[in-house]
């Protein structure tokens, strides 16, 4: 019975964490119709200027629970920054061309972001354990958790509350919503679809940077960690829907809980379970579980 | 009956024959290196015409790779011709089932839906500790159609097969695309909806092109194999299924020769940049990326032709 | 003598959106239909629903007696029934000659299966220049179909239709978005072309003009529904027709 409570707790880590990645990634690719390769590196990014931010902090003698506020600053930083840099000095230059084609520029600026990274941070892994380690462990039965985890917990629902709240509440919001449904449309009705662009990026761009800040306390801050990252933020996405939020939720939950099996059970399969039961959910339904309705072509 | 391109390539696989006995080891390596990999971006390039990209061919050049080392390593066989015949089999067992689910997909969701199977494969590889985990194993060949293989000759002879081998499958290539499939295969790309409206199957005409893909991966793979007498995992891993996207990318889709000498340029870039600057490789490549796909649209002249909406 | 398209009872909606309630229509061989209607009065749903792109609600649609509703338009076409579109659907990259020799090649592969050997291999290339004559587009072999002019897309469109040799042609406003002295020629080629070859044909069309000269019979619809259905010369004076298609203005010359 503890096997299995295991099992979901886990696993619900482990959704909370998919989903704060799979969330940017649907926002940016259900506004803008780009599947962003270099999420996963935006994600390293995070990981490693929190890593450096919290060490600089933490070096300064500072009180350690201020290494939070560290977190939360590279998070903020990565976003600000890369966004409106990759979204106005890149990507506007493209929009228009063919969705595979923006696959590739995405995956170059890639290509070029974990270069930038082993350049500035060298090709060492970081250690930040300390957050992580502040909070100590609660236990669950015969289980002892890091309270850390809660936190990545609580971090997940109130993300997804709080864009969730934005798009629906918002009149911003709307006008993104809008622009998911029918670009061309939303900007014939006056909605600066320009501007809806810049702020879809940033926004994704933080997620991806709060994905990685969350992380880095939990493990060892190393080149290539962006890699599988995007491989299983797309499985989650594809999963739930390509553009919807409420998907991405659910796929990040079934995910995290047949990953979390997989590695109680039978580790070796890992992977494959995981990109199995996006086969299968294809299979029953090709556009993914929560997808918009596509318009008469003839 | 031989148009420009078949000369051409008659002529430059002649000069490769004949230039082997003179030729240093380390050139010989580079071009079957290039060549068998140029193999692999010929398949792509095939796709590239149907109006798909995958980012996954590296699960079928590891796949040919694993599968002519196997027979090595866990059969005991050490003729080429039968290693190379396994490599190109087992791809096409593989590309004939998965193709039935990826044929249903295009875009990006084809991209992905390949890059995912490759990784899968990279997972299960690199747990697999009776397979040499992450390092690989070794490959030996001692012999090819029977005939034993002079020590020392080694590299030349895998050169000349990679050469023939290559030759040929350009050759076919040239004439199916050439032939009412090629034709039809870049009207898929163009419009599938009405190729399903002049009563032929789209889906029959991808799955098709998927498995030539992955045979062309596969064949690459053995020949890989072979000629560096090492496999490991990082054949499937998504930055060896880049790099062929790259070089499809630079070489352009319009002529089945293009993809060999793309994947010579590269292979021959790559030597210099592991030598003088091995942390910039990936920077170099996505910058190199971005200048081609904004100033270059020769070389993507297949990606900008894809099914477009109604106009 | 039977009819050789049956539409039973079709209905098709998207969510309030009625596109079709209750279509009964009956279509006699080698005849020539005119629909009429406004935008969105449900003639495209009712050529999408036939050539089995869409599927009704309910109702069934019979092609020589055979139930062919649920199937696909791959099917649809080997059995018989090919059409147009009203954004021509052409392979933009391809040259106009390698449009219509990917359509005669299709034909030519299948020979044995659904073609009846209507085309073999060698006359591929005979065929296909033999068509681009009847057609007048001769000028445009060699130009990518991207760049040509409408009416000559229009054309080609329909062309490669009527390469599967079809027993019923579906046009689907063959002669929108051509200027107007070009609209009488299109349809003087497109009829002759199937004179020879027994096609029944209807046609979508906004033009009344067109309508007068090529149909035999007209359906006017409105709303999803059939309003009126008879010779053009009835159906152009009736009053919901103008009311609701044509406008009350409208003088028809015979």
């Amino acid at each position: 019975m503890s096997d299995l409570l295991a099992v979901v707790i886990d696993g619900i880590i482990y959704s909370s964490w998919l989903f704060i990645m799979a969330a940017g990634l649907t926002l940016i690719y259900g506004v803008m119709k780009i599947l962003n390769i270099a999420h996963g590196s935006l994600y390293a990014l995070g990981a490693y200027l929190s890593a450096s931010l919290v060490g600089w902090w933490l070096a300064g003698g500072h009180d350690p629970y201020g290494s939070y506020a560290m977190l939360a600053a590279a998070a903020l930083l990565v976003g600000l920054v890369m966004g409106p840099l990759l979204e106005r000095g890149l990507l506007r230059l493209m929009y228009g061309r063919d969705e595979v084609v923006l696959l590739l520029i995405t995956y170059a600026v890639f290509l070029i972001l974990e270069d930038v990274i082993k350049l500035v941070w060298g090709v060492d892994s970081l250690y930040v354990s300390q957050p992580y380690d502040l909070l100590g462990n609660f236990d669950i039965g015969e289980l002892s958790y890091p309270v850390y985890n809660v936190v990545l917990v609580g971090s997940a629902v109130v993300t997804g509350a709080a864009i969730a709240w934005a798009l629906h509440s918002t009149r911003h919001g709307k006008m993104l919503l809008a622009v998911i449904h029918d670009r061309e449309v939303s900007g014939a009705m006056g909605v600066n679809v320009d501007r809806v662009y810049l702020v879809t990026f940033t926004v994704g761009t933080m997620l991806a940077a709060i994905g990685g800040a969350v992380t880095a306390p939990t493990l060892a801050v190393s080149a290539g960690m962006g890699v599988e990252v995007i491989v299983l933020s797309f499985a989650v996405v594809v999963i739930g829907g390509l553009g919807s939020l409420g998907g991405a939720a659910l796929g990040a939950l079934i995910v995290g809980l047949v990953r979390s099996a997989a590695v109680h059970y039978w580790p070796a399969v890992e992977l494959f379970s995981v990109y199995s039961v996006m086969a299968m959910v294809l299979i029953a339904r090709p556009k993914g579980l929560f997808s918009t309705a596509e318009a008469r072509r003839i | 009956m031989m148009d420009h391109t078949l000369r051409v390539l008659l002529g430059v696989a002649a000069l490769l024959l004949a230039g082997l006995p003179f030729m240093p080891q380390w050139l010989a390596f580079l071009i079957t290196l290039a060549l068998a990999r140029g193999l692999v971006v010929l398949g792509l390039v095939l796709l590239m015409r149907t109006g798909l990209v995958s980012f996954g061919q590296g699960l079928y050049y590891c796949l040919g790779a694993y599968a002519a080392a196997l027979l090595d390593h866990a059969a005991g066989i050490h003729d080429a011709a039968l290693m190379l015949l396994a490599a190109l089999l087992v791809p096409v067992v593989v590309a004939l089932v998965l193709g039935l689910l990826l044929a249903s997909y295009r875009g990006i969701f084809f991209a992905m839906l390949s890059l995912a199977f490759s990784m899968i494969v990279f997972g299960l590889l690199i747990k697999t500790s009776a397979l040499g985990s992450s390092d690989g194993f070794n490959v030996a060949t001692r012999s090819i159609f029977g005939i034993a293989i002079a020590d020392g000759y080694n590299g030349r002879v895998f050169m000349a097969a990679t050469v023939i081998l290559s030759g040929i499958a350009a050759g076919a290539l040239h004439h199916y695309l050439n032939s009412h499939l090629g034709r039809l295969s870049a009207a898929i790309r163009d419009n599938e909806l009405r190729v399903e409206y002049l009563g032929a199957s789209v889906r029959n005409v991808v799955h098709l092109n998927y498995v030539i893909a992955a045979a062309l991966g596969g064949i690459g793979g053995g020949l890989t194999a072979l000629a560096v007498g090492h496999i490991d995992p990082d054949m499937a891993y998504w930055t060896t299924s880049g790099e062929f996207v790259f070089v499809a990318v630079l070489s352009g889709t319009g002529n089945v020769l293009a993809p060999f000498f793309g994947s010579v340029i590269f292979e021959a870039i790559r030597t210099l940049a592991n030598q003088y600057a091995p942390n910039i490789w990936q920077m170099t490549l996505g910058l190199a990326m971005l200048a081609i796909i904004m100033f270059l649209p020769a070389g993507l002249w297949a990606l900008f032709r894809r099914k477009t909406r109604a106009a | 003598m039977s009819a050789i398209l049956e539409a039973q009872g079709l209905s098709k909606s998207f969510g309030a959106v009625i596109a079709a309630a209750d279509i009964n229509v009956s279509v006699a061989r080698d005849s020539v239909t005119g629909l009429i209607g406004s935008n969105g009065a449900g003639k495209t749903t009712f050529i999408n629903m036939v050539t089995g792109y869409m599927k009704p609600g309910a109702g069934t649609i019979r092609f020589d007696g055979h139930d062919i509703t649920p199937f696909t338009p791959r099917r649809i076409t080997q059995l018989g029934i090919a059409r147009s579109f009203q954004v021509p659907q052409l392979f933009n990259s391809l040259a106009v000659r390698d449009n219509l020799l990917a359509a005669v090649g299709i034909v030519a592969a299948a020979a044995t299966r659904w073609a009846h050997g209507a085309i073999t291999r060698e006359r591929a290339g005979a065929v296909t220049d033999e068509m681009l004559g009847r057609f007048g587009l001769d000028a445009y072999r060699d130009k990518p179909a991207g760049v040509l002019p409408e009416g000559v897309r229009k054309l080609l469109d329909i062309a490669m239709a009527l390469v599967v040799k079809p027993r019923i042609l579906l046009l689907d406003e063959p002669t929108s978005g051509v200027s107007a002295d070009e609209k009488f020629g299109i349809m003087d080629v497109v009829m002759s072309a199937v004179k020879s070859d027994r096609v029944t044909v209807m046609f979508v069309e906004h033009d009344m003009d067109i309508v007068n000269r090529y149909a035999q019979r007209v359906l006017a619809f409105y709303d999803g529904r059939i309003i009126a259905d008879g010779a053009p010369a009835t159906v152009l004076k009736d009053d919901e027709v103008r009311k609701y298609v044509i406008g009350e203005q409208l003088h028809v010359a015979r």
